[in-house]
């Protein structure tokens, strides 16, 4: 059920160092693609079906083509911003495999045309900071960064950043903010940053995974690429699984499996004696998914669009019936709140009142109507803000009353006290 | 009184070149002081103002815009404890309750003896080993409040 294309040599500790990793063929993609002309790099990542790892899943040969045809600098910056609930596996690609990114970096950046990169890591990340740290260091001792590369006549700088704890800098153009050296706040759209990124200059943010993936569409080809996954969901995918089952971790598996087998056959299934709840299947910002439509969704950003959820992340998280939806929800709604930058009204306050009102509504200071303004709250906050993250706190509330209204009801008639006159 | 090292202030004018734009150096700049003193305190930004040549404004509003720079005093060990959803659903709401119980403090207070402070925190992205904290720079994972407290002790708690 799993299938190790970019996670094949994760379980072997030397493959963290320069020497290990060569040892199982290690840049010797980077040679090949630097003989290759650079568009045709890009038309082989467009005809891959590549898309975004990180979350929104966009075509990543399609955003490279967006860059101005002439003009420098340009920047690549690698988005390892990891910071949806429940996604890990850029850290562990990052641990795991510092140099499969960085040959993925290299490759990119020469079908881009760009001569500096960053690798803008989230700062509680540590370890993978140090990794990859040393990792660069390596490359640039092998002659594999820097001045002619390879004999090739490129040139190309790498450099690692550590953001300082905040989710909005995982948005690309908070990112860029920070990487600027102010607030992380996103900036409109458009200009999108393909054309006006980092300092204003055409650049381009891809996710740690897309990139690594880059590598493996050059070594294989397209067509090879695209014997995994569907049709407009092509290749493998590294998911994120925890919450109640047996085996969570990271698993590579082909787009549109079954989440039913994901849970059951590569993650072991839920504990003896529970029962599967709901399942959000991209990340905390996801809508999330009742047991029964989780038993018929399938891994790809199609099908789970298409049951008004989506891919995002690839972070799953089972929940069993051990599980309060209500208490669930405050815990996402906190965190929306905490993260909120604080520069589009809708979502500043939006985010605190939906905050609020759940757990008002966990602690049974709420009465049943108030279930309705959180939708209704949630409905003024979608579409109306600079980035994502106020739609991304709107969504799963929407789901959670609408999916779970009666234990929500419920929670209310076994704990409400009194009146319930805080918002009478 | 923070007073900025000579090693610290070094390192900031390195920064400084290492980027397109100075003010990229801020970030590094704010950890490095975090890293000697446990804390950023107030006085350390006008140092760090005249050192940068950027004006203190703009570095305050770095400062207060990122959660992982501590704006207070912290323990020796700060134990920052995930309360998100993975770990919320594994026992990270307790495992927290529990290691302030056992030292005696409340969230973001620092013990009688400056060892150590409790803080709530989200996602840190090792939710399949639920529950798990930070201690400083290091990951603590697969927690029970036993195992913690005895992790703890082993760091000098």
């Amino acid at each position: 059920m799993e299938i190790k294309l970019l996670s094949e040599h994760y379980s072997k500790p030397e493959y963290q160092k320069f020497e290990g990793y060569k040892k199982f063929g290690g840049y010797e993609v980077l040679q090949k693609a630097l003989k290759m002309e650079p568009k045709a790099i890009i038309e082989e990542v467009k005809a891959s079906g590549l898309r975004g790892r990180g979350g929104a899943g966009f075509p990543t040969g399609m955003k490279w083509s967006f860059l101005p045809a002439n003009g420098e600098p340009r920047y690549l910056l690698c988005n390892a911003d990891e910071g949806e609930p429940g996604t890990f596996k850029d850290r562990v690609m990052m641990e795991k495999a510092p140099h499969q990114l960085i040959e993925g970096m290299i490759i990119s950046a020469f079908a881009i045309g760009s001569k500096k990169s960053y690798i803008y890591i989230r700062g509680e990340y540590n370890d993978s900071l140090r990794i990859v740290g040393a990792a660069i260091k390596e490359a640039y001792a092998a002659g594999l960064l820097g001045k002619n590369i390879l004999g090739s006549g490129f040139d190309h700088e790498m450099d690692v950043y550590s953001g300082a704890g905040a989710y909005i800098c995982g948005e690309e153009t908070g990112m860029i903010s920070s990487l600027e050296g102010l607030k992380g706040q996103p900036k409109l759209k458009p200009p999108f940053p393909a054309v006006q990124g980092y300092l204003r200059k055409p650049t381009i943010v891809n996710n740690v995974e897309t990139l690594a993936a880059v590598k493996y569409i050059i070594r294989d080809g397209a067509a090879a690429y695209r014997k995994n996954g569907t049709e407009k969901s092509a290749g493998t995918k590294l998911f994120s699984v925890s919450g109640n089952v047996v085996k969570p971790g990271t698993y590579e598996v082909a787009l549109g499996l079954p989440l039913r087998d994901l849970i059951d056959k590569v993650c072991g299934g839920l504990k003896p004696g529970r029962k599967l709840k709901a399942v959000i299947p991209g990340g905390s910002s996801a809508p999330i998914l009742t047991a029964d439509e989780a038993m018929k969704a399938t891994m790809d950003y199609e099908n789970l669009a298409q049951m008004g959820s989506m891919l995002g992340s690839g972070a799953v998280i089972v929940i069993d019936d051990s599980n309060s939806m209500v208490d669930l929800l405050d815990t996402i709604m906190h965190f929306y709140k905490h993260e909120s930058c604080g520069q589009c009204t809708p979502c500043r306050e939006g985010t605190g009142w939906l905050s609020k009102i759940v757990h008002d509504i966990l602690h049974g200071h709420a009465q049943v109507k108030d279930i309705d303004l959180v939708k209704k709250i949630s409905e003024q906050m979608m579409g109306k803000t600079i980035c994502a993250l106020s739609d991304a706190a709107a969504m799963p509330a929407i789901s959670f009353i609408t999916k779970f209204r009666s234990e929500f009801e419920q929670h209310l008639n076994k704990h409400s006290h009194a009146a319930g006159a805080a918002h009478a | 009184m923070f007073i900025l090292s000579k090693e610290a202030e070094a390192f900031v004018k390195t920064e400084l070149t290492r980027y397109e734009t100075k003010y990229s150096a801020i970030i590094p700049a704010l950890f490095r002081v975090q890293k000697d003193n446990g804390w950023v305190p107030p006085e350390a930004v006008g140092q760090l103002s005249k050192v940068m040549g950027l004006p203190e404004a703009h570095i305050n509003e770095v400062l207060y815009f990122y959660t992982m720079f501590n704006k207070q005093p912290v323990g020796k060990l700060h134990v920052q404890v995930c309360t998100n959803i993975s770990c919320s659903m594994n026992g990270g709401r307790e495992l927290a309750d529990h290691l302030c119980k056992h030292y005696g403090v409340k969230y973001d207070e620092v013990s009688a003896d400056g060892k150590v402070s409790v803080t709530k925190v989200e996602c840190l992205g090792s939710c399949d080993t639920a529950p798990m904290m930070q201690v400083n720079d290091r990951y603590l994972e697969g927690l029970t409040p036993e195992t913690a407290v005895k992790k703890l002790k082993e760091l000098g708690a």
